[in-house]
């Protein structure tokens, strides 16, 4: 037993997102900049975004934090990319579910491979690691008509 | 030592349980300590028999209470070996002992241009009081060196204290670097400059004898929680000339000596501190808590320790990729190991640890100037106290191992 079940967080995907993160560094020109902290382990992301035609055109990441934390902030980024903020809502709230054990039928199609992030639900210290690049992209495509909906925002904030 | 060490797991109920699927090894004692029954019971048997406000009641139980709450201040002066009862304040913890000495012999004494000297290892909560007070009278913080040990920087500590000094506040053992810090020298040092010296006791009194008046210390500042009594009960020690001196912070019931219209008289101290009902369940824990330590011997408890860091911290040593913060030999070191393995996050080592059953803590362990003075952003901490055997140490090193072995494979 013991270590068999740390498979289920540390799926090979998510080894390789963290020891080789896509979209790690910075852009020259952003229209967002966002640096985010998890005070409870002192993790920091900034994340910075390029929009384009009401779309992510463009984006990157940079900080320091756990293989969990890395690995979301490498698939988030692989995902939201050529989306539209109203998208982005829906995945970013896809993802909160999911990671506290709500999964709804859709989130493969949603997530994209971000979905195996799916097994931080047992993990529950865990979650603010997998949540931390998900709640950047949400803060840094704010649209007007969300008000606070999300749980783990609320929470936090 | 009496009673083989070991068998104190006995006391411990909560000790003998299994954490996904593995037998409990706790090594988050710098965190907060696991109480005996001991402890537990006290507080039924207070609630269940005696339960009453102290220091308002001429019935049967507000004076059992009153007893019991004031015969706990003496045993705390005795456990420290403080001159004088009427030194030992009750608070909720070591955060807000050291906050009431920063905002009121602080807030009294430092005015802009003097200097409160505090060292980089301390935690937030003898670092933000500090900082917070030199922001609002104009002092300077000043910071202790370290050495590339994680020992204090003497010829730093005599750099920094100066004429102008006013507090020195340290720990008096670091909560990650295992050190525990010469305050009875630093304390003649102080003196000669006119300032007072505070210590935060928070991760030596559990561990070994204390003795403030050996200290030479001005303040001493404890928590009740990791040393096996219940949480929300502290204790700040202080010289009487300096208690006597010092205003009270809140104001209210209990603390005070005659109210009128306009004006208000306050208790003496200790007791012009304690406004407002205290945790007198709490003290009535703390009491039943030092008993249980007094009796096995805070000289005992220090050995066993020494004993098992001394045949754990080898075994560490051997891991390839294991860095471990502070002094490397053993008999320097208090029973708090903090380390990082390879390149991983400590995070995702205490999650792997966990699944192993064994209790760590991962983060900055609020020491964020600690950490960027390590260079590090966090560690993974491991802490023993009196319950942990060689065997739980035994635990700790397989468990790193695994781990290592883990990421290194991404599968076991």
């Amino acid at each position: 037993m013991a270590l068999s079940k740390l498979e289920n967080l540390y799926r090979q995907m998510i080894l390789e997102h963290a020891t080789h993160p896509h979209h790690h560094g910075s852009l020259e020109k952003a229209d967002q900049d966002i640096e985010l902290r998890n005070p409870t382990c002192g993790d920091v992301l900034t994340l910075q975004v390029e929009m384009k035609d009401g779309k992510v055109s463009d984006i990157a990441f940079s900080g320091s934090g756990c293989t969990i934390s890395q690995a979301s902030a490498s698939m988030m980024t692989d995902e939201v990319v050529g989306k539209t903020p109203e998208e982005i809502d829906k995945m970013v709230v896809a993802f909160s579910e999911m990671v506290t054990g709500n999964e709804s039928d859709d989130v493969d199609e949603l997530l994209g491979d971000a979905a195996i992030l799916a097994g931080v639900a047992q993990f529950p210290a865990r979650i603010k690691c997998a949540t931390l690049a998900w709640k950047a992209i949400y803060r840094a495509v704010k649209t007007d008509d969300k008000k606070s909906t999300l749980g783990f925002l609320r929470h936090d904030e | 030592m009496g009673k083989k060490m070991s068998s104190y797991i006995e006391d411990f109920p909560i000790l003998k349980q299994k954490v996904n699927d593995e037998q409990l090894v706790y090594l988050d004692n710098a965190a907060t300590a696991q109480k005996p029954r001991a402890v537990v019971e006290a507080i039924m048997n207070y609630y269940y028999h005696d339960n009453a406000n102290v220091h308002r009641g001429v019935h049967t139980l507000a004076e059992r209470a009153t007893k019991a709450f004031e015969d706990v201040r003496t045993k705390v002066a005795h456990f420290i070996n403080a001159p004088s009862k009427d030194e030992i304040i009750y608070t909720k913890g070591t955060t807000e002992s050291l906050n009431w000495v920063a905002a009121s012999y602080g807030q009294t004494h430092v005015e802009a241009g003097d200097e409160i000297v505090i060292s980089y290892m301390e935690h937030h909560s003898n670092l933000v009081p500090w900082q917070q007070l030199a922001q609002r009278t104009g002092a300077k913080l000043k910071y202790i060196d370290l050495q590339s040990d994680g020992q204090l920087d003497m010829d730093s500590v005599r750099h920094q204290i100066t004429d102008k000094t006013v507090i020195v506040a340290l720990a008096h053992a670091s909560n990650v670097l295992g050190v525990v810090n010469p305050l009875a020298e630093i304390a003649k040092i102080a003196h000669q400059h006119g300032a007072v010296l505070v210590a935060d006791g928070a991760q030596s009194t559990p561990h070994m004898k204390i003795d403030v008046q050996k200290l030479g210390v001005d303040f001493f500042a404890f928590s009740g929680h990791k040393l096996m009594a219940p949480t929300g009960i502290g204790i700040l020690w202080g010289k009487s000339e300096l208690l006597d001196d010092m205003p009270p912070l809140e104001f209210g019931g209990e603390m005070i000596d005659w109210v009128q219209l306009q004006e208000t008289t306050f208790k003496k101290a200790p007791w012009k501190f304690e406004g407002g009902t205290q945790n007198i369940a709490g003290v009535v824990g703390l009491g039943a808590a030092i008993d249980y330590l007094e009796q096995i011997g805070m000289d005992n408890i220090q050995k066993h320790e020494h004993a098992v860091i001394q045949k754990v911290m080898p075994e560490l040593q051997q891991i390839e990729g294991l860095t471990i913060y502070g002094p490397q030999e053993a008999n320097k070191r208090t029973g708090v190991i903090s380390f990082n393995l390879d390149n991983l996050h400590p995070h995702d080592v205490a999650t792997a640890l966990d699944m192993e059953g064994v209790a760590v803590r991962a983060g900055h362990h609020c020491a964020q100037p600690l950490m960027e003075y390590l260079n590090v952003p966090a560690t993974a901490r491991a802490s023993f106290y009196l319950y942990n055997t060689l065997e739980d140490g035994q635990r700790l090193v397989e468990a790193i191992k695994a781990t290592k072995e883990f990421f290194k494979n991404g599968t076991v």
